[in-house]
């Protein structure tokens, strides 16, 4: 089907698009790639009365480096995050999100907004604790990913405001990541996933292992595995852990009973994998670092 | 009920185009209903499909997922784009063919679209890249068989050839990572 009609709006400035949200109220929606919003309107399952598109407000196309991690800017496309945010799990991650033509379409601020829980940024987001940068014509707030995600496909987003900017924290040296998730088909909603990040010190000794998992409950769901894995064999107890604690549906793709399963699957073997990379030495390619490809 | 209309121009397989629309035209129906190029196939409408892959300013979107007030001022290739202007077919559009790479051509717009992309930022993909590179495009005919053979006839000794005449318009640009603007 076709999108229903809506008044456009096309500002040039942040404060432009700020005072459109504004006038806007409740029946303002914020377009940036659209690649989850422009299905809704085709379906018409969305028919917000103004559409603010945020494309050509060049201030919000940004993605820098800061000494504790990452900013991606409003505008700042999947493709070209995964190609130069030099941050190892969003890469790991951002693999995953949809095809290549959605990425270069789809902003990652974008996908943290939609808040869907099958989604990998806001596990990553979730599990990294980083926050989601707020503006309003009232003035700006921090929001935390613990309380961004309020429900699926249900942001802390308030009517009148605009998710300008998302801090991804970087790791720590000795520390690694890894992402690992199971779709039908490469690109398509995982059936469940896992973001890990575990944190050695000195003497290799666990410090922290925390996983942020996607699609087995209305939110992403945050676990502290640092007990189980401080005790070494305490696989076992943490993947049966994480099992108790996910709380999936089931559907046509997958019983809940088969996404618990695979869920301890792909904890396990993400926890491994990114215990593995904290372990190897050499210099840590878990800290931010440059020389991609895109640079 | 009278809609507002914009005019929107873009640059369309090298040529300036520009037509009248409301905000609410997906770049799918501004190409075929309003620029006449029904070589951009609709299929599901909803992103999942990929028939109605098109290349911004080089690199592969859905054109079904896009306004084209959106992206107005930028450039569009299309499928209409990828051959010579003599006719002569695109390193990409001669493998489909040798390989059989179609059937009934509906998804073949997208395909070409992707592939020509997917040729240019990796010359030499291996099987598995293949298979990832097209996962986000349909096919109900083929199978896919012949289609992954033409993508690999084409990473294999022929890429050379590939890069060098490119496909026509597409890769007169190349994906530079921040081409967003």
């Amino acid at each position: 089907m076709k999108p229903p009609p809506f008044d456009y709006h096309a500002p040039r400035t942040l404060g432009e698009a700020l005072d459109a949200l504004a006038e806007a109220g409740g029946d303002g929606k914020v377009l940036a790639g659209g690649q989850s919003l422009i299905p809704l309107l085709n379906m018409r399952l969305a028919a917000p009365g103004q559409l603010i598109d945020i494309n050509r407000v060049a201030a919000l196309d940004t993605l820098v480096r800061e000494p504790g991690g990452i900013r991606v800017g409003a505008l700042a496309r999947h493709s070209r995050v995964e190609r130069s945010s030099g941050h190892p799990l969003l890469r790991q991650a951002l693999r995953h999100v949809a095809h290549p033509a959605i990425r270069n379409r789809g902003t990652v601020v974008g996908s943290l907004a939609h808040a869907d829980p099958a989604a990998e940024l806001p596990a990553v987001l979730a599990v990294l604790g980083g926050w989601v940068e707020v503006a309003s014509v009232s003035g700006t707030r921090t929001i935390p990913a613990a309380s961004f995600f309020a429900g699926p496909l249900e942001s802390a987003l308030l009517p009148g405001e605009l998710a300008v900017s998302a801090f991804f924290p970087s790791l720590p040296p000795r520390s690694g990541s890894a992402f690992a998730e199971l779709a039908r088909r490469h690109g398509d909603y995982a059936l469940a996933g896992v973001a890990a990040v575990v944190e050695l010190d000195a003497s290799g000794a666990v410090t922290s292992a925390r996983i942020g998992c996607l699609g087995v409950a209305a939110t992403p769901l945050v676990l502290d595995l640092t007990p189980y894995l401080m005790a070494s064999g305490a696989f076992a107890d943490a993947v049966a852990y994480v099992r108790e604690r996910a709380e999936p549906d089931g559907d046509i793709h997958a019983s809940a009973g088969y996404r618990r399963h695979l869920l301890g699957l792909l904890a396990a073997r993400t926890l491994s994998e990114a215990h593995a990379t904290a372990s190897s030495p050499g210099p840590s390619a878990h800290r931010i670092t440059g020389g991609t490809t895109d640079e | 009920m009278n809609e507002r209309v914009y005019e929107i121009g873009l640059t369309v397989n090298g040529v300036p185009r520009s037509a009248t629309a409301p905000a609410r035209r997906l770049l799918s129906d501004f190409l075929r209903h309003d620029l006449g190029l029904t070589g951009t196939h609709v299929g599901c409408e909803h992103g999942v499909c990929g028939c109605c892959t098109v290349l911004l300013d080089g690199d592969p979107v859905r054109s079904c997922l896009t306004f084209a007030i959106t992206v107005e001022g930028r450039e569009v290739t299309t499928v209409e784009g990828l051959a010579d202007p003599d006719g002569t077919l695109s390193p990409v559009q001669q493998a489909f063919q040798d390989s059989h790479g179609l059937q009934c051509g509906f998804c073949t717009p997208g395909f070409l679209c992707t592939v020509t992309a997917l040729l240019r930022d990796n010359p030499a993909p291996t099987e598995a890249e293949v298979l990832e590179g097209i996962s986000g495009n349909l096919c109900r005919c083929t199978g896919y068989q012949n289609i992954i053979k033409a993508v690999l006839s084409l990473s294999r000794g022929v890429s050379r050839t590939a890069q060098e005449n490119g496909a026509g318009n597409a890769t007169t640009q190349r994906g530079s990572g921040d081409h967003v603007r």
